[in-house]
């Protein structure tokens, strides 16, 4: 009954979707008699793909496997946490909670925004419910997760042990409210384009959307960096996968799209600019659905290979994109001109803020479809870390030195001979850090030296926008892009130093040897077997000393069954400088006795997160002044703070 | 500068980033992106000593050697026609064993040699590195059909 109930809410929810898009419609000729309903149907429709997303999690819980998606993916004996956020560790139950998001995302609207006039909202509401119309399409047609099995297994195949983490219950759902939060502005800004409303008020209107989505999508990619990171058992913290770059194109546009967004709001300017932002943005997102669900990537993300739901998902991207396209290329001539401005100023600084972020984005697209393309032709290539960090690294570290500045600058017109203190400051900084790393510490690549350095620089430079300002008076968001910034050069320091200065040692090891990496004297005490709830595991354990204290360390090789699989699970230990990062392998059938260890010193590696979430947490801070501000007559605000 | 002319420059900007962009991306991947080989197509090109390749194929049985260290290991990859001599230092993935697929990323030695950086084996049915999905080296008849296009 269950599976049943799920399935019609999410016909209901459909039509609903289709309620509001023929609403939608009769706006265009002129008053529409349909107009009404639009609103409500966003919150029922809302509404039904909660009721939906429930009874699959309840299916998930109660391990019901008659259900086909139940029984291929879950198993009675998983734990309890896992068998829920099994729900969506699957295509299918991943897909229900995308168009889930995207759905209550058009209710959120429906129900909050009071900034923008009727019709643009309705407009609005009407491009979301088109937008999910495709993928409860995709849904129903082909991915239907309530499909019953007949007869029904005793006990289900269950699910991939590496996504059998805690990670599992917080990633997926962060950051496709992040993904499909972003739908928000695509439906915003069509409908701007639509109803000729493009312009600061509009601008006003999406950019806490904006803002949210942003703040979900860098948690989301700080905390799948940090799972990967320990649950991989590599030692790395970021692989250049297709997903991972799925994840990360939509943050560098957002990105874009929220300092642009400000422009518009604050000085009429950009505004096709922005506008061709928002829509890159979700196109992004779509693309990376595309990369991840359609199975043409393998990776723990993709988890089944159907080339059917590959086309249908790429007809629907490419069918949105080109239609919002076509809007913007029908319409763009009809959006006035924003107000002018000087190079050296703040539109300055952010337009500089912009192309580097697209810049970036532009060549990790193409290092990501470029296997892709070249398969299709035949070549088997693959592209990975050496390419994308020769090509990005340096736009990132251009756009650091841009961003010592941009901040500081005036509106409108500025002159950077005010700033000349500063940024005499800020090279003595980086030359100084550059140049002293580079001197006493040999054999440190030239990304890792720049890196430190500019980010030491920013560290500082962060917090000159608050010079001279009232701090009681000063609104959040001003403090939230400094604490941002501040959040950047934290991370941007920990990647460097990650980078620039790991230290690795891999060898055998017999219990009662010792061994050592960076300043640690690491001894495999012993070694032993252990047996947990869905798997077997041989644990090793190692006593670390430095000069001062011992700490112990239990590295895990596991064997689970059901899937039957091995994975490693590493044992950190976290200090404030650093961790030491270590991983023991599976014995030799043929082995001596010896038992192979490998160890990392990863100095300030845990800035890297730290830092991602001071930046998302800067975000916070803006998206509360933003909330909390009364929305004002366009007339006086005009002249308002950022 | 006029309004039209500020529009107007804006989107030159962009397009020459975009442009640059392009660029930096071609001549990265240039240098960059490796090519897939297998032994049978390896031995027939001529492929420079330190460029990034990958290479996959089958773990020959019995040629998997461990050195005195403990940690570097050397074995054969081999399809139906040709064999390669691969080193590798570190951890093997779990399911690298003798018979069964594997792919490696590396360079190839001057003395012939290939040094992989790293290993990925054929883990199970959901999780099979792309390359040996369309060859099985299990099967005889698909890899000479695979092989010989």
């Amino acid at each position: 009954m269950i599976a049943e109930t799920g399935l019609a809410a999410l016909w209901l929810a459909a039509a609903m979707a289709l309620l509001q898009l023929v609403g939608g419609l009769t706006l265009i000729r002129g008053e529409g008699r349909l107009t009404p309903v639009i609103k409500p149907a966003a919150l029922i429709q809302g509404a039904l793909c909660v009721v939906s997303f429930a009874s699959l999690m309840w299916l998930f819980y109660t391990t019901d496997l008659s259900v086909l998606l139940v029984a291929s993916n879950s198993h009675i004996d998983k734990p309890l946490i896992f068998k829920l956020a099994g729900t969506w560790g699957n295509h299918e139950g991943s897909m229900l909670l995308w168009v889930s998001v995207l759905s209550l995302s058009g209710a959120a609207i429906a129900l909050l925004e009071k900034r923008i006039d009727t019709r643009t909202l309705q407009a609005t509401l009407a491009v979301q419910a088109f937008v999910a119309l495709g993928f409860f399409a995709f849904l129903l047609f082909s991915s239907n997760p309530f499909e019953r099995l007949f007869p029904a297994p005793v006990e289900g195949a269950g699910l991939n042990p590496l996504l059998q983490d805690i990670g599992l219950a917080f990633h997926p759902p962060t950051l496709y409210i992040g993904y499909v939060g972003l739908s928000v502005a695509f439906s915003f800004a069509v409908a701007a384009m639509l109803t000729r409303q493009v312009g600061p008020a509009f601008a006003r209107a999406m950019r806490p959307w904006v803002l949210g989505a942003w703040i979900f999508l860098t948690v989301g990619i700080t905390a799948g960096s940090y799972w990967a990171y320990y649950e991989l058992g590599w030692g790395g913290w970021w692989f250049w996968d297709p997903v991972e770059n799925a994840s990360l194109m939509p943050w560098l546009a957002a990105t874009a799209l929220l300092h642009s967004v400000s422009v518009l709001a604050t000085r009429n300017a950009l505004r096709a600019w922005t506008i061709m932002l928002a829509l890159v943005a979700f196109a992004m997102s779509m693309a990376g659905t595309f990369l991840v669900r359609s199975g043409i990537l393998t990776s723990v993300h993709a988890f089944a290979v159907d080339p059917e739901r590959g086309s249908f998902i790429l007809a629907l991207m490419l069918m949105y994109t080109s239609l919002a396209f076509l809007v913007f290329a029908t319409r763009i001539g009809t959006v006035k001109q924003g107000e002018p401005f000087q190079i050296i100023s703040r539109e300055g600084g952010i337009v500089a803020n912009n192309i580097f972020l697209s810049v970036i984005l532009a060549i990790v697209l193409i290092g990501t479809l470029y296997p892709l393309a070249a398969e299709a032709m035949g070549d088997k290539i693959s592209v990975g870390p050496p390419y994308f960090n020769k090509a990005t690294v340096p736009i990132a570290l251009l756009l650091m030195i841009a961003l010592l500045l941009g901040p500081l600058l005036r509106w409108r017109r500025d002159e950077l001979k005010r700033y000349k203190y500063w940024l005499v400051a800020f090279f003595a900084v980086s030359l100084w850090t550059g140049v002293a790393i580079w001197r006493f510490v040999p054999g440190v690549g030239i990304f890792p030296i720049l890196g430190l350095a500019l980010s030491l620089a920013l560290a500082i430079a962060a917090w000159v926008p608050l010079k001279g300002r009232n701090l009681l008076r000063t609104p959040l968001p001003v403090f939230g892009m400094v604490i941002a910034h501040f959040g950047l050069a934290v991370s941007v320091f920990g990647m460097a130093a990650e980078s620039g200065f790991s230290r690795e040692t891999l060898t055998a090891l017999a219990p009662g040897e010792t061994t050592k990496v960076a300043d640690w004297q690491v001894k495999l005490d012993d070694v032993r077997p252990v047996v947990g709830d869905n798997w077997v595991a041989t644990e090793g354990q190692l006593v670390a000393r430095n000069k001062h204290k011992n700490f112990v360390l239990r590295p895990q090789s596991r064997q689970f069954y059901r899937p039957e699989q091995q994975t490693s699970e590493a044992a950190l230990l976290t200090r404030w400088n650093g961790q030491l990062y270590a991983v023991i392998a599976q014995p030799d059938e043929n082995g001596d006795g010896r038992w192979q260890v490998r160890l990392w010193w990863k100095p300030f590696v845990t800035f890297i997160w730290f830092g991602g979430l001071l930046v998302a947490f800067g975000g916070a801070i803006a998206l509360l002044g933003r909330m909390f501000r009364r929305p004002k007559k366009p007339a006086v605000n005009k002249w308002a703070q950022a | 500068m006029k309004p039209k002319h500020q529009r107007l420059v804006l989107a030159v900007i962009a397009f020459v980033a975009l442009i640059g962009a392009g660029f930096i991306a071609a001549a990265a991947l240039k240098e960059e992106a490796s090519y897939f080989y297998t032994p049978t197509t390896m031995a027939n090109a001529k492929i420079e000593p330190g460029k990034a390749i990958r290479l996959g194929g089958m773990v020959q049985k019995g040629s998997i050697k461990r050195d005195a260290d403990g940690v570097s290991i050397t074995f054969v990859v081999q399809d139906r026609d040709a064999t390669q001599t691969v080193a590798y230092r570190g951890i093997t993935p779990d399911l690298f064993v003798e018979g069964s697929g594997v792919v490696a990323d590396g360079r190839l030695r001057p003395d012939g040699v290939f040094v992989a950086d790293s290993l990925l084996a054929k883990h199970d049915e959901n999780y099979v590195p792309k390359e040996l999905a369309d060859i099985d080296m299990n099967t005889a008849e698909h890899t000479k059909d695979t092989l010989s296009k």
